[in-house]
């Protein structure tokens, strides 16, 4: 049951959740997972450290308690039950930020609760936690989070450097510096992740050439989402059914869909 | 109030484009967009199903979580019922509009998971939208997003001729071409 995790290697202790989720399968820089919160929140590196964090947060305690029920819900309601449990830590976690974190409330807004759409923490669910005993759950949900919470900083940073000549709120960059503003406006984003996936391929190809596997780094939903449909995003409700190969319109795929529904 | 409808109908749709200023549903706008007439069909299928949500949840916001008094179940309850309908559609549609189904059928599966119907709910009840204002904020907001799709697919089929540096290929200078096409959005900041 351990080494279940689809990857095929060895995954039961804390530390080597904690590794995995920060380096071999961070969620961004490896399988771009929830790209809109990514791209959304990162306008200054605290928002990116504060959407990590509050995503960190739902992730352990929902892997946590999807754990502990994984023997109790059946099958075929997973995916609804799993929403349940996610949704439910998601607004005690806005409810807890709009008390007593207000300015934070404020800088995500309706990304707070856009996490429950957030496909990192449905494909940890149906990938790990739904297999696994509670303790790895728990580090995995922790180990994901905080490799969450590093890339978004460190995406914010980039875009805080260039857009306003700052890290943190610290003045940085020189006074001669001429602000780039449009980095931490809506185009920004869409640039600075054009410059993470342009890495990504490099490193993708080079290791290729050298022939390694390099399966598990994946670019965002470049094989007509593909990517996510596999962690569940667009399979959420639909079993194992919808996803990806719907998007080509293929008869078959028609065919397919109705055998399995009917 | 038509005026006020006017207002939101262009700020959704150009100014606060869905995609390009807010990455709500950023998945199917970069996975379904490699060709015109599929960026479309997902694009008229989006509007459907934005539009009927909104709808939806506008009413239960309204009738069911305001008068219990438990508006604080939003995000649960809108998940839910987003989830519930989709699926209700598609049956709906290949039961009595199988041409319809023939249509859009395909995409509807993706719709369920895309982060801008449940945003399009939530942004609603925040701004405190009436029904009917909500509903057309939801569709306005459709338009955007089978604007923008659309005109990607069509510089999308262009670029598959280009010369493209190695490790920019595929999904990279898509991103590239999406950041240039919100800057042009930007422009649109000024029509309000």
């Amino acid at each position: 049951m351990a080494n279940n995790s689809g990857s095929g290697y060895k995954s039961s202790s804390a530390a080597e959740r904690l590794y995995n989720g920060l380096v071999k399968e961070n969620p961004t820089f490896v399988l771009m997972l929830g790209m809109c919160p990514t791209l959304a929140v990162t306008t200054s590196a605290m928002n990116g450290l504060g959407m990590g964090l509050t995503t960190m947060v739902v992730l352990a305690l929902s892997n946590m308690i999807i754990s502990l029920l994984r023997n109790i819900i059946p099958d075929k309601v997973r995916i609804p039950a799993f929403i349940v449990v996610i949704a439910s830590f998601v607004t005690m976690v806005e409810l807890l930020l709009e008390g007593f974190l207000p300015a934070l409330y404020d800088a995500l807004g309706l990304y707070i609760p856009l996490i429950v759409v957030n496909c990192i923490i449905l494909g940890r669910a149906e990938s790990y936690a739904s297999k696994n005993p509670v303790i790895p759950s728990l580090f995995d949900g922790i180990g994901m989070g905080l490799g969450f919470s590093f890339a978004l900083t460190c995406i914010g940073a980039v875009r805080e450097l260039i857009g306003a000549g700052e890290i943190f709120g610290l003045h940085i960059m020189p006074d001669s510096y001429v602000p780039c503003a449009i980095f931490i406006m809506a185009p920004g984003a869409f640039f600075v992740l054009a410059g993470l996936t342009a890495i990504q391929n490099k490193i993708r190809i080079n290791g290729e050439r050298k022939g390694k596997d390099m399966s598990k780094i994946q670019s965002g939903c470049s094989e007509d989402c593909m990517n996510c449909a596999d962690k569940g995003c667009s399979r959420r409700f639909y079993g194992a059914s919808g996803g990806a190969e719907d998007i080509s319109g293929e008869p078959e795929t028609e065919a397919k869909r109705g055998k399995e529904r009917g | 109030m038509v005026k006020e409808l006017l207002i939101i109908l262009i700020s959704s749709s150009l100014v606060n484009n869905v995609v390009l200023s807010q990455f709500l549903g950023l998945c199917p706008f970069l996975g379904v967009s490699k060709k015109t007439n599929t960026a479309a069909g997902m694009g008229v299928a989006v509007i459907f199903v934005i539009t009927l949500a909104s709808a939806v949840a506008g009413v239960i916001y309204r009738f069911v979580l305001e008068k219990l008094g438990i508006t604080y179940l939003q995000t649960i309850v809108f998940i839910l019922v987003i989830a519930a309908l989709v699926q209700f559609v598609e049956m709906f549609l290949k039961k009595f509009m199988p041409s319809l189904y023939q249509a859009l059928g395909v995409y509807l599966p993706l719709i369920t998971t895309n982060c801008a119907v449940l945003g399009i709910a939530l942004t609603n009840v925040q701004k405190k939208y009436g029904i009917l204002t909500g509903i057309v904020n939801g569709f306005a907001t459709a338009v955007g997003f089978t604007v923008s799709i659309v005109i990607l697919a069509g510089i999308r089929e262009k670029m598959e001729y280009n010369d493209i540096p190695e490790s920019f290929r595929g999904m990279p200078i898509v991103l590239v071409t999406a950041g240039l096409m919100a800057i042009a959005f930007c422009g649109f900041s000024g029509l309000l």
